[in-house]
């Protein structure tokens, strides 16, 4: 038991720290990704190619003096940003990062636990994620802050949907809601292949519910500069609003992650047990691959960002609700239907 | 595959952990910045002009309906995801009872568009 708590506690931290440093380093990739994208240099003073950069932005971000407007209401106003970061943080327990190392005999799973309703998990704690926005923004009291904080619910829950919907007829394929199984599933060999290529349509849209979950350009809204100043966290200053910002990297972080996983094998690579390797190696291969994966669709997250221009607010609503509903659902159908003929004639 | 309460003891962990850390930098950061405080710099943001009353105004019903469709929606897509993990083993009857059950949603789903619900203008 004691060994047991010491494993996860250690596994915990690491995923934990993990996160943060790849979320600290997005910003880093995004300022120059973007500055490559525009012609431009990009952070380039703080170290060698600015690589101190996101270092020197969270030492600033801390020693900023705190405002906390007078009308605002004080303790909710605090609340808001520490629910954005936590329910960031605790997606990543259902995430299998790697399959397990073996030490001294002892199998140790690199996914922190493997609970059997993961997906569902990983559903509610996003939901969570929306109250982060919302309490945030009203308790501020500010036009523009509740504004974008409307927005960004309503945002939220439309694509909330559709995402629920998406993943229904992936379920409905593997049979089970554990993350784990879901990787398990696509491991290489006997031609079972990434979901992605049974899964084309709720891939699709699973990844622009992704993009409108974590509030990114072509559906950044919420914090509209031209309308809204700066959307829900117009009045946040200090480490309050580093958690806003932060929370949204690490979103980022952690959807790419989930889509690598659904979609994309998860940590499983082509030939993994074709070439011979040792279980430990695979397991580390497997890690790296899987960091790869997640590396592409941030950097996909970014290359949109620079590339398609904001939509309108009814036309965001109708995408969500009278174009990607009725796919999906229309998706869930075509994937019941040719799995029943699958079973059937056995193709 | 079956869950005991061990497996969700590590959640319970990556709680404490990430609020262990939310709570100690918000605290560390309110100790650390410089506190200067003046009646301007407490009021709310507006753009140049002084700001009028407070922002617990009313909004849009919009927002408010899309909230409710939401909630019905989601209770939906919850309902099914046990179906949706069995399916294999329902067979071709499960897939015509959730097709029934998808009927009626999609004209529930008809009726809020024909009566404007979503329209946004």
């Amino acid at each position: 038991m004691i060994s047991f708590l010491i494993y996860k506690t250690i596994l915990v931290i690491v995923i934990f720290a993990v996160s943060l440093v790849v979320a600290m380093y997005s910003t880093y990739g995004e300022r120059k990704i973007a500055a490559f994208m525009q012609d431009r240099i990009g952070p380039n003073r703080a170290g060698p190619f600015g690589i101190l950069q996101p270092l020197a932005d969270g030492v600033k971000m801390f020693m900023k003096e705190e405002i906390i407007p007078d009308v605002s209401n004080k303790a909710l106003f605090i609340l808001g940003p520490c629910i954005a970061m936590l329910t960031a943080c605790m997606t990543g327990v259902v995430i299998p990062w790697g399959d397990a190392i073996t030490i001294g005999g002892e199998k140790y799973s690199l996914q922190i636990t493997d609970i059997n309703i993961g997906v569902l998990y990983m559903f509610g704690v996003l939901s969570i994620g929306v109250y982060g926005v919302m309490i945030g923004g009203w308790a501020s009291n500010n036009k523009f802050s509740l504004l974008g904080a409307i927005r960004a619910s309503s945002q939220m829950i439309s694509y909330e949907v559709a995402m629920g919907l998406s993943i229904i007829a992936l379920v409905m394929m593997t049979g089970t809601i554990s993350l784990k199984e879901i990787t398990e599933q696509q491991a290489g060999g006997n031609w079972n292949m990434w979901n992605v290529v049974y899964q084309p349509v709720g891939f699709l849209i699973f990844l622009i519910c992704a993009f409108a979950e974590t509030n990114r350009t072509p559906f950044d809204l919420p914090e509209c500069e031209t309308e809204l100043v700066g959307g829900y966290h117009t009045e946040y200053s200090s480490m309050k609003l580093g958690f806003y910002l932060f929370a949204e990297y690490i979103n980022m972080f952690i959807s790419s992650a989930v889509i690598a996983t659904l979609y994309f094998g998860g940590y499983n690579f082509p030939f993994m047990h074709d070439l011979g390797l040792s279980e430990n190696l695979i397991t580390i291969l497997g890690v790296v691959a899987l960091f790869a994966k997640i590396f592409f669709f941030i950097f996909l997250y970014m290359w949109v960002r620079w590339t398609v221009p904001r939509f309108r607010y009814d036309q965001l609503m109708n995408l969500g609700w009278k174009i990607l509903i009725p796919l999906s659902i229309g998706n869930i159908m075509l994937t019941g239907l040719i799995t029943l003929l699958r079973q059937k004639y056995h193709f | 595959m079956q869950s005991n309460l061990y497996d969700y003891l590590p959640i319970l962990l990556m709680f404490i952990v990430a609020g262990g850390f939310v709570g100690g930098t918000m605290f560390v950061t309110h100790k650390l910045g410089p506190q200067i405080k003046s009646k301007i710099k407490l009021d709310t943001f507006e753009c140049g002009i002084e700001s009028q009353g407070n922002a617990r105004i009313p909004f849009s019903i919009k927002y408010f309906l899309v909230a409710i469709l939401f909630v019905l929606f989601d209770v939906e897509v919850i309902f099914m995801y046990p179906w949706a993990v069995n399916f294999k083993e329902l067979g071709l009857f499960g897939f015509i009872e959730m097709l029934t059950f998808m009927g009626f949603l999609l004209l529930g789903f008809f009726y809020i568009l024909k009566k404007g619900a979503l329209k946004w203008e």
